[in-house]
């Protein structure tokens, strides 16, 4: 990559209203090369309506839209994406290997078929009829399309979904090896953990805007809450009753505490309990995070902002 | 940082034209392969004419009446996949995702509608040649090699208003009711137009209207064909043009504004 300031897409001040629905309100986004941003919400958050923009199937009401610095609706610009859609039905009586060389014709210098089946673990399906396969072998063809015309830009839109624990760590690593060839990547998923183990980025959107950017770490770091965990004899009502708890609750004999001031309710708890045992403390995870940050923006929504269906 | 980036020039990716031809290309030959392979699609198709000319042109008539008939169910058996390749294909790809994921793929413009027409005209020129078959062999109907070639053209071409049509009924229905309300406007407007009884017998009303229907239009090009038909064709020809015109333009803005 030449220049790694150079955007391979990118949302400014993009509107997309649906009659009375605002799907997009002003939504800011920069894909960087070479990178994978996650785009993480809510459904209704405005995710698909970006993603169709970037891929040129709508126009924005105000704002704009560029894919290489390019109006996506112009070819050139597309030639160099890679789509994988959240649903869509392949003509059934076509085999895996015809669906790879039809979608590779539409590119200037695609992979060999072999190459791109193997990339996504279908070389071993290359004759058979894309309708006799499984729902995951299916996903798994769709990520091969996608990938097959040499893309400098993949867009995944919810990638693992019907897919088992297997299927998707191979699908993981081979987007890992797309980003290392210098390929960017617009993930949307509802898998948080999916987000954790593969993104550069994070994107949380809420009523068609982008509420909050940055790596895993800063979204994280953007709650201040942790977890105590640990086995007392203390009662629940007790610690339940302590100011700097949020919440407490049992699960086992297990205590789960959630607090912003994590020393000051272990020195509690140690003061209460000199018996107490296996105590952990942790930052609170992507999924926490990610609640705070959607149900924050819930609570303080503008008159305009409204939801996307 | 995001001022700096924005008017960066597109790194051009040379796409040579030979292989923007060749996705056409591959296009057409994947829309082709793909109906080839499903018979309940197919078989309707080519079975529907061949089944009734069967009965009308070589079992119950002879003669001049088979020949007739050979135009009648010609033009039927034309219409058909271009109504149904293009209206049942497009209703259910628009439901389905995939028109989507071509629109968002560089896949060239034009190459779906065009892979779509091939396919249509190749089945329509397989109907008219299954029929000239049983025309010639079963009902004895002699044909000079111009006429079978005339016929010919008519269907590899004829179908093309048909495509159009079913293309625009492809964009205003999803899914499973493309196919219910093709039937609704092929079985009527092939009655209306003469093809299943001659106008001749029908009421004076019907007789008067036939020429609405592009189908009429049609017929008279098929009966040129096999040499019933001694007037100018150059207005049939420029109607059915006309309506191609007429169906495609509705059909690709539908196909812009809606998806």
């Amino acid at each position: 990559m030449p220049n790694t300031n150079v955007p391979v897409a990118r949302l400014a001040s993009a509107v997309k209203r649906y009659g009375a629905i605002t799907a997009l309100d002003g939504a800011e986004l920069v894909v960087k090369p070479g990178e994978l941003l996650a785009l993480l919400g809510p459904n209704g958050a405005g995710k698909s309506t970006a993603i169709s923009l970037m891929l040129g199937l709508i126009r924005p009401d105000a704002g704009s839209v560029e894919l290489f610095g390019q109006d996506p609706q112009k070819i050139e610009a597309r030639r160099r994406i890679g789509v994988m859609l959240q649903s869509a039905l392949l003509p059934p009586t076509l085999r895996v290997g015809e669906l790879l060389r039809l979608t590779a014709s539409y590119y200037p210098v695609p992979r060999p078929v072999q190459e791109a089946a193997e990339l996504a673990g279908v070389a071993d399906l290359l004759k058979r009829p894309y309708g006799k396969l499984s729902g995951g072998q299916q996903r798994r063809v769709q990520f091969a399309l996608a990938l097959c015309g040499r893309p400098e830009l993949l867009f995944l839109d919810e990638p693992t979904v019907g897919m088992d624990i297997e299927a998707r760590q191979k699908l993981w690593t081979a987007i890992r090896r797309l980003i290392a060839e210098g390929c960017a990547v617009v993930l949307t998923t509802h898998y948080l953990e999916e987000a954790e183990a593969l993104a550069d980025r994070v994107c949380v959107m809420a009523h068609g805007r982008v509420i909050h950017e940055g790596t895993v770490d800063e979204l994280r770091a953007r709650v201040s809450l942790k977890r105590i965990r640990c086995i007392t004899i203390t009662s629940i009502e007790k610690v339940s009753a302590w100011p700097d708890v949020v919440e407490a609750r049992l699960e086992g004999e297990r205590m789960h505490i959630t607090t912003a001031e994590a020393e000051i309710v272990v020195r509690q708890l140690l003061d209460a309990d000199t018996q107490l045992r296996e105590l952990e403390v942790q930052r609170a995870g992507l999924a926490e995070a990610f609640t705070e940050l959607t149900r924050d923006a819930e609570q303080t929504p503008t008159a305009d902002q409204r939801e996307a269906a | 940082m995001e001022t700096v980036i924005s008017l960066v020039p597109a790194q051009p990716v040379a796409m040579p034209p030979g292989r923007v031809f060749g996705a056409y290309v591959a296009e057409a030959r994947s829309e082709c392969i793909r109906y080839m392979r499903a018979p309940s699609f197919i078989l309707p198709m080519l079975l529907f004419s061949t089944v009734f000319y069967v009965m009308f042109g070589v079992l119950l008539n002879h003669g001049d009446a088979s020949r007739y008939l050979l135009a009648s169910y010609g033009a039927f058996g034309i219409i058909g996949p271009g109504l149904f390749g293009f209206g049942v294909s497009l209703a259910s790809e628009r439901d389905g995702g995939l028109l989507t994921l071509k629109r968002a793929l560089p896949m060239p413009p034009g190459a779906y509608l065009l892979g779509k027409m091939s396919m249509a005209m190749i089945a329509a020129t397989i109907v008219i040649m299954l029929l000239i078959l049983i025309g010639i062999f079963l009902a004895h109907v002699s044909l000079t090699a111009t006429q079978m070639l005339a016929l010919i053209v008519t269907g590899a071409l004829g179908v093309l208003p048909f495509c159009a049509l079913g293309m625009l009924v492809g964009t205003l229905v999803k899914g499973q009711g493309a196919p219910g309300l093709l039937n609704l406007i092929y079985l009527p407007m092939a009655f209306l137009s003469g093809l299943w009884l001659p106008l001749s017998i029908l009421p004076p009303v019907l007789q008067n209207t036939a020429k609405i229907w592009p189908s009429y239009h049609l017929n008279q090009l098929t009966l040129a064909a096999v040499g019933l038909n001694h007037e100018p064709i150059i207005g049939h020809v420029l109607v059915l043009a006309g309506f191609t015109v007429v169906f495609l333009f509705l059909a690709t803005r539908r196909l812009r504004r809606y998806g």
